[in-house]
């Protein structure tokens, strides 16, 4: 049985490979007649992650020639395999965006060794130079967006607690909620940052109970990093606190308290990466960005922003934009008092040691494990 | 205190409040279930009644604007699927818990694929009643902003109670729960009664729905349940297919679950993945203290098809 599967499989990649030599061989102009496969791990209508890229897809879709296939709820196993080798034998996928953390190693390495000549562009993993390289991994450092967030509501907050609903202790999440409570300090020295881990991406009662006991204990102004944040704005607006919104504008859903927001901006980044394979040239395959490279924006202002608030997060931003500007610059105390970053050290966006984050900065309450 | 923060206080309202805003869902489904285990048939599909509940609420609600309307489809629904239920498990040789697995994932995938357009409109919520109004203290007045529902599971309670001691009704379903053959000899379809209770199981599961896309967490999205259908079903084992009980393990269930996350706000971080499992983990622990080898559980329907 297990011998017939393997044939059978092999077979399908056979012809695949030959339908794909044909139309993805020779000369520059391949993106036309191009098939572009997404993988989401969950709702691509979730108001957040998923939803975000289902956006960039959705760019592509107007884009002509070009034709875009869709798996959502696809979660980190080898499923994942499956789904990328049915798009590219049944549906000729040649381009591939699995969007998930979780599918990059040992998944998606594995399929691009499988298939070399197509390309796998991941979001949020490390790429080295012992991946293959028809595989990469892009990521926004959607961690300046929070810093303005941060300072935004370091201004709105009466408390000067403000409140952060997690889903894991992961080094994106850590490095999210240590950007925003380093954004509010820059306003409000003495401003705390509460977290509460809800253990897992989606969790809407865990979620609704994280957002009710950090209001119950003072908090003011929240945020998170879960994979829909509605159920977060929703019910702290009702509790009448205000938000930060995360991987969408959240601002329909509570167009008062909304103050602003980290968002993705895959629509941009798509149409560009598939125009670079159109020009023939070659995307990098570690592919990072933020504000500067229109990976992430922010949020407009919301009405409850004050001038000041809006006049110290646009100055940041646009240094931020031109590049001028470090936010993990030291010294940089963790809260057990451990200095992370000693002074002297600046740790530019690119730092692949940020993408090891493993600590909590001053002004964070909670712990990582 | 000045700053308006309540200290550890937190914890113990947070855990009050959490068992009255978690616990209707659980409450609602486990007295269905109760209700149709009584008449000798597991029902595991209320999972996806529960999920289905939810969506079509929503959706009625959002479509209306009325989501007293929401609450009135999310029951139809439910006992729709509680009918099919029935209608399936009416067959020669068809084994209920087989059929409820396969009702769970047709109710969730159903759910998901019709709720698709739901999940970024805002839909009219339920109205919440003010029981907080002595209080100055604000998280005192949120923990007790009560929605209807809840009063109404919390009156069904003992109400089922009662009648399924003293009614005609109640004393129906449980002979055709404790023996077919009884409930045959007395001249009564026993298939009719599994139906009617079956239904009334769905009704109210779907009605538990409605609770969590329109009050609290208040919003529809697929992650919505995460597996409260399937915990109150164990529940009505854990409760002893006894209403009151049900009750009391529901309330349990919702404080439980607004343990992991208040702790985290007044700083004890370590292990809440622990504090997350409380539920759990008292349901374990309940069990192994109470199970015996010696008997069948007691309070058990004998027409169970776990039991028989």
């Amino acid at each position: 049985m297990e011998f017939g599967r393997i044939s059978r499989r092999h077979l399908l990649q056979g012809g695949a490979a030959l339908t794909l030599g044909t139309a993805f061989g020779a000369g520059a102009a391949r993106a036309a007649g191009t098939t572009i496969g997404f993988v989401y791990v969950g709702s691509r209508d979730d108001y957040g992650y998923n939803q975000a890229h289902a956006q960039g897809a959705a760019a592509l879709k107007k884009m002509p020639g070009l034709k875009v296939i869709e798996e959502e709820k696809v979660p980190e196993t080898d499923a994942v395999e499956k789904t990328i080798e049915s798009m590219i034998n049944l549906d000729g996928a040649s381009l591939l965006f699995p969007t998930s953390f979780g599918y990059y190693n040992p998944h998606v390495i594995k399929m691009a060794k499988k298939f070399p000549k197509l390309r796998f562009e991941h979001c949020g993993g490390l790429w080295s130079e012992k991946d293959p390289t028809n595989a990469g991994s892009y990521f926004g450092y959607i961690d300046e967006a929070q810093y303005i967030s941060g300072i935004v509501a370091g201004y709105s907050t009466k408390s000067g607690k403000l409140g952060f609903v997690a889903a894991k202790p992961i080094p994106q999440v850590l490095r999210n909620i240590n950007a925003f409570t380093l954004g509010a300090k820059l306003a409000n020295p003495k401003a705390t940052t509460q977290v509460i881990f809800t253990g897992d991406w989606s969790m809407p009662v865990k979620e609704a109970e994280a957002t009710n006991s950090l209001i119950d204990q003072g908090v003011d102004v929240l945020t998170c990093h879960v994979d829909g944040p509605k159920t977060m704005v929703e019910n702290a607006a009702r509790r009448g606190a205000m938000v930060c919104g995360y991987h969408v504008n959240q601002s329909p859903l509570a167009p008062k308290a909304y103050l602003t927001g980290a968002e993705w901006n895959w629509e941009a980044l798509y149409p560009k990466f598939v125009k670079m394979i159109a020009a023939g040239e070659s995307i990098p395959n570690f592919y990072r960005g933020g504000l500067k490279e229109e990976i992430v924006k922010c949020s407009p202002y919301g009405e409850a922003v004050s001038a000041e608030a809006r006049k110290h997060a646009d100055d940041i931003k646009a240094k931020l934009v031109a590049g001028t500007y470090t936010i993990f610059k030291g010294p940089i105390m963790d809260n057990k008092g451990n200095a992370v970053i000693t002074a002297g050290t600046d740790r530019g966006q690119t730092d692949p040691e940020l993408e090891k984050m493993n600590y909590l900065v001053e002004g964070v309450l909670g712990a990582t494990s | 205190m000045s700053d308006g923060s309540l200290g550890l206080w937190t914890v113990p309202l947070a855990v009050f409040g959490g068992a009255i805003r978690v616990s209707t869902p659980f409450l609602f489904v486990s007295l269905g279930e109760c209700i149709t285990e009584r008449s000798g048939r597991i029902n595991l599909g209320l999972e996806g009644t529960l999920v289905m509940g939810a969506m079509s609420a929503y959706g009625i609600s959002y479509l209306s604007g009325s989501p007293w309307l929401g609450v009135l489809a999310a029951g139809i629904a439910g006992a729709m699927l509680g009918a099919l239920h029935a209608g399936i498990c009416s067959l020669p040789r068809v084994n209920d818990i087989a059929v409820g697995i396969a009702l769970m994932l047709f109710g969730t995938g159903l759910a998901f694929y019709l709720g698709k357009p739901l999940i970024e409109p805002t839909a009219a919520r339920l109205p919440a009643i003010d029981f907080g109004w002595w209080s100055d203290v604000p998280q005192v007045r949120a923990a007790l902003r009560i929605n209807v529902l809840f009063l109404i599971g919390l009156a069904l309670a003992p109400i089922l109670y009662w009648a399924f001691k003293t009614t005609r009704w109640g004393l129906l379903i449980r002979t055709a729960g404790e023996s077919s053959d009884a409930a045959r000899a007395m001249g009564y379809s026993v298939l009719a009664i599994r139906l009617r209770a079956t239904m009334v199981g769905g009704f109210l599961s779907g009605i538990g729905g409605s609770f969590l896309s329109l009050f609290y967490p208040g919003s529809w999205n697929e992650g919505l349940s995460s597996g409260q259908g399937i915990t109150a079903v164990a529940l009505v084992i854990f409760a002893r297919w006894d209403p009151m009980l049900c009750l009391w393990a529901s309330l349990a269930f919702g404080g439980a679950a607004a343990l992991g996350p208040a702790l985290q706000s007044v700083g004890v971080t370590s292990g809440y993945h622990l504090f997350n499992a409380a539920p759990y983990i008292l349901t374990l622990a309940i069990m192994i203290i109470t199970c015996s080898p010696k008997r069948t559980l007691t309070g058990a329907p004998a027409e169970l098809s776990i039991t028989r």
